[in-house]
């Protein structure tokens, strides 16, 4: 029996301690010397083909015989009480199977202390009931007949107003989540600002972000007798499985979960959703299979966002640029039920200094409810950390770059017995990232503009985030009796890469190649369990289970070989489809040909993840330099270069990682220039529900994006030498942004996104200087 | 619509060598058919495997050549084609995002034309030529654009991609040398929310130069 030890895991930057096993087989790290033949290099995603020619089937595109199609009536008004629900006329449209809503069906709990339909609504989407009907057409009719009596309540869209004494409560607690703000300290920031020279205080806001995935939000649900069976697009298959079994009170094991491809997540598909939930009950209720896809517009209105937030930041410094003292009281838009807020961590972790401390509010509204969004926290808690160290760095005469560097951490000042990084190389990507911007020559940028109608600038950011994964994470590899072999695992690949790298890994650890592997993810019934894919943490967490079962496999497989070769086991070793004597290499037996001795004698080698190493943090940095040019008439800003410089230990798939590092970019392009949700706060009915009018980054918005990997191996994170990526990237490029846009007009916009009307407006109001 | 219709001629889809051989299979009856223009309907037609969808009254029978095949087929007169193409004739290669015109990822060719096909009723493609991602692949052999789709990693998620691909294949069909402005614009009607672009732009101008 393997040994049970504690280790500590961090997701979405909460940090827990839990019970874990240490691994039996030993896979010594694979260190910057190793020689590896697939394992970091750029291979093009296994599953590519079945992606190009539209054979890959989404959630959104399981058809099943005799399958109905959910749809759901959601609320009018941002806060009422649902007094009825009149469905006949519904009922009696040829087509309609069923409709069910709160006065029909039994309440399950939902949020703590509401329900799966609420006869409160409280928010313009919440749930109200649900339909199935042969077509998409017929469910969208039956919404229609369905008659519904509300009671309208006074509602609150805005934040600061909900905080408000006078505020209508949408909890009997108040709208301040917890009652109270969550406060962290250390040393004492009066003392701080007491040493400081001076002492600045500045006040960020930023946007609500929309995740808007192109698979919108859903579930097919289906019933044999009392089993069920979901396809969900989800990134956490064993979450929905148990909190789907919880919802309808059977057991976990009655309850199959698939995810097979998705069309997005971002951290908005880490739960159990109510329309799965719903889809289940319409399948029940109708003996049919259901799929329930969210619309375009619900998916906009009711999956989650990234929040809103209010930052008002004090910064104590010295004239040599030592900071003295951090500051953050923040305001957070939780939505109407528990979402979870809060911007603070990067305040936190991010610069050396001795007295921090952050307040921060999550406050109730009648909106859509926060979720985790791509670095949820940091991606706006970034905004505002960095765009004030560009203004403090002004103030004091010293060049934004030299000062973070003043001020570099190299221990997580924020835990409780400060640890080491495992691995931080920043300032080489501060180096590296300033070198390819020609930043130390940037006034050249901003003189090359025509200056009087468009002005160039240049401003940088740096970044931090978890991303080291952990245990829990289990894997299977099979071994063929043709030599092929499969591996399953129970986590999901989002579009990340997680299948590519997952082959990789397991090819390189047997010795075969990529084309022999097949890989399968997303099945709580065929795989063993894998937690959610989020944090970044998938690969960091899931990879080395795999190391560890392909390593389990081919000891199993080496037995076989060692009675052909007559030899011990121990004296093999595998590469590139041959088992050889490690002393005699000429000595061999390819891998295909052993498996066709162990014959129908079933390989499986089982894995999974150890503990993470003590007297480590484990985390990922980068650092971002952007170039804008603004348009002065117009106001419009466009980004014209953007270097990201990231290290996360061993690049798995440089070619997979650059796409993540691309993307990041450009997602966060849009948070910085064009994306924000817009509720009318009169009717508190959000406006622009659709892609049009919510503006992501479009083919032709996007500037040259510069990605720099460091390759350096992080030796203490995991026996594979990297961590995670997806995240990393959204973190610092609205700041560089921002910072370029101030450097360019000589005034900063403290509030995102940076629209054409902001940039007038500032223009108009201020006279420029470039001590922004 | 209109102008098509005016002409009898125009009422025949345009086939290729290669739709004609996946439709009707070779024959020498069938090369017959093909040099006189005037295709049979009756001995291709696929008749629809699956039922047609329960409790819809006023089905419209339509004539649609979908990647070389034709298929007989009742809608209703407010379907989509991107529907139609998805939940009646099982293509879910297409892909289905806003349902409004404004993210491509419904992009299909339809006469040599590309269209969005949430945007365009069913029964406004009677007796077209539709091209779908199903239909890209030649043989079993994918296209040089999708091969380089593949290699230059563009795609993340990939819901985005099969509306890329058809409007990049548009592209390439029409304009052999494009220059990265063209590649741009060509997609700038697909929004890609893991924000690939940049490698798609690579994938079509690698593509354009395999190809010539
Ligand atoms: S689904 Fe047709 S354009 Fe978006
Ligand atoms: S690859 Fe995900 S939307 Fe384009």
């Amino acid at each position: 029996m393997p040994k049970k030890v504690k280790t500590t895991v961090e997701f979405e930057g909460r940090v827990s301690e839990i019970l874990v096993d240490i691994p039996d087989i030993e896979t010594p790290l694979w260190g910057n010397d190793a020689e590896l033949d697939i394992v970091g290099h750029p291979i093009p995603r296994v599953d590519g083909d079945k992606r190009v020619t539209g054979a890959a089937k989404y959630t959104s595109d399981i058809l099943l015989p005799h399958m109905l199609y959910g749809r759901i009536l959601r609320s009018a008004h941002p806060h009422a009480v649902v007094k009825s629900v009149n469905s006949s006329e519904a009922e009696k449209l040829p087509g309609v199977k069923a409709v069910i809503s709160a006065f029909n069906t039994d309440p399950i709990r939902w949020h703590g202390s509401s329900s799966l339909f609420d006869k409160t609504a409280r928010l313009v989407g919440d749930e109200v009931a649900a339909v199935a009907a042969v077509d998409e057409e017929t469910a969208a009719d039956a919404l229609e007949l369905i008659k519904v009596d509300y009671e309208t309540l006074p509602f609150v869209t805005d934040m600061e107003e909900a905080m408000k004494d006078t505020a209508p409560k949408l909890w009997p607690n108040g709208n301040v989540v917890g009652g109270k703000p969550s406060i962290y300290e250390r040393g004492s920031v009066s003392k701080g600002f007491a040493e400081a020279d001076l002492v600045i205080e500045e006040t960020f806001r930023t946007q609500t972000e929309l995740h808007t995935c192109l698979e919108t939000h859903g579930s097919v649900a289906f019933w044999e007798g009392d089993k069920l069976t979901v396809w969900d697009s989800t990134q956490a298959v064993f979450n929905v499985r148990d909190a789907l079994a919880a919802a309808l009170n059977i057991p976990s094991n009655h309850v199959r979960v698939i995810k097979q491809y998705m069309g997005g997540g971002f951290g908005s598909k880490l739960e159990l959703g109510k329309y799965t939930v719903i889809a289940a009950l319409l399948a029940r209720r109708t003996n049919r299979p259901v799929r329930l896809m969210l619309t375009r517009e619900e998916d906009q209105m009711n999956t989650g966002n990234r929040p809103a937030t209010l930052q008002h930041v004090k910064v104590g410094v010295k004239k040599d640029g030592t900071l003295t003292a951090i500051e953050l009281k923040s305001v957070n838009a939780n939505g109407a039920y528990l979402g979870g807020a809060g911007c603070g961590a990067p305040y936190r972790e991010m610069y050396l200094c001795a007295n921090v401390r952050t307040e921060e509010y999550a406050v109730y509204v009648n909106t859509g409810r926060s979720r985790p969004a791509r670095a949820p926290g940091h991606v706006q808690g970034t905004f505002g950390l960095e765009s004030m160290m560009d203004v403090v760095s002004r103030k004091i005469g010293m060049d934004p770059l030299e000062f973070r560097k003043k001020n570099y951490a190299t221990v997580n000042q924020a835990q409780t017995n400060p640890k080491p990084y495992s691995a931080k190389l920043l300032d080489q990507l501060y180096e590296a990232g300033a070198k390819k911007i020609d930043w130390w020559n940037r006034d050249k940028s901003r003189n090359s503009g025509d200056f009087h109608s468009r002005k160039r600038g240049v401003g940088m950011a740096s970044q931090i985030w978890g991303g080291g994964g952990g245990p829990p994470a289990y894997a299977l590899v099979k071994i063929n009796r043709d030599g092929s072999v499969n591996v399953l695992s129970g986590t999901q690949d989002l579009g990340t890469g997680t299948k590519t790298i997952i082959s990789q890994i397991a090819a390189e650890e047997l010795g075969i190649a990529l084309a022999d592997v097949a890989v399968d993810l997303g099945d709580t019934e065929t795989c063993p369990f894998s937690g959610s894919s989020g944090g970044s943490t998938t690969a960091a967490s899931v990879g080395p289970a795999v190391r560890t079962a392909a390593a389990d496999a081919r000891l199993q497989l080496f037995e076989y070989a060692a009675l052909e070769l007559k030899v011990k086991p121990e004296e093999l070793s595998s590469r590139r489809g041959k088992i050889f004597v490690k002393s005699d290499p000429q000595k061999s037996l390819p891998f295909k040909e052993a498996a066709r001795k162990a014959g129908n004698n079933m390989i499986i080698g089982k894995g999974f993840r150890g503990p993470n190493p003590d007297g480590y943090s484990l985390n990922t940095f980068g650092a971002h330099f952007a170039e804008v040019e603004v348009d002065m008439e117009t106001g419009r800003v466009t980004v014209l270069r953007h270097v990201a410089a990231h290290h996360s230990g061993r690049p798995f798939n440089p070619l997979t990682m650059t796409s993540q590092i691309e993307g990041g970019v450009i997602q966060s392009m849009g948070y910085a220039l064009s994306e924000q949700r817009v509720i009318d706060p009169a009717s508190g009915i959000p406006l622009n529900m659709n892609m049009e009018n919510y503006k992501p980054m479009t083919a032709l918005d996007v500037p040259t994006i510069e990605p720099i990997l460091l390759t350096q191996v992080d030796e203490h994170c995991n026996t594979l030498g990297g961590k995670g990526i997806g995240e990393p990237p959204r973190i610092p490029a609205a700041a560089a942004i921002a910072n370029a846009v101030a450097d360019a007009i000589g005034i900063r916009i403290r509030e995102l996104p940076i629209t054409p009307d902001k940039v007038l407006a500032a223009l108009k109001s201020s006279v420029p200087s470039h001590k922004v | 619509m209109s102008e098509i219709k005016s002409s009898q001629e125009a009422l025949i889809p345009p086939v290729s060598r290669r739709e004609f051989i996946a439709t009707v299979g070779v024959g020498v009856a069938s090369a017959t058919v093909l040099t006189t223009g005037v295709m049979e309907a009756e001995p291709a037609a696929e008749t629809l495997a699956h039922e047609p969808t329960e409790g819809s009254a006023h089905h419209v029978p339509i004539s649609l050549w979908v990647n070389g095949t034709q298929y007989e087929i009742g809608v209703e007169p407010r379907w989509t084609l991107a529907t139609v193409l998805r939940r009646e004739l099982g293509m879910t290669g297409t892909k289905i995002v806003c349902d409004r015109g404004e993210c491509g990822a419904c992009t299909v060719i339809r006469n040599d034309q590309l269209i969005y096909s949430c945007m365009t009723l069913a029964v406004d493609c009677d007796r077209s030529r539709i091209e779908t991602i199903e239909g890209v692949a030649l043989k079993e052999k994918l296209h040089p654009l999708q091969q380089a789709f593949i290699d230059n990693d563009a795609l993340q998620c990939g819901y985005c991609t099969p509306g890329m691909v058809m409007a990049l294949k548009h592209l390439l069909d029409h304009q052999p040398r494009p220059a990265l402005d063209d590649v741009k614009e060509a997609c700038a009607g697909n929004l890609c929310r893991c924000g690939t672009y940049p490698n798609v732009f690579k994938a079509a101008l690698e593509a354009a130069q395999k190809m010539r």
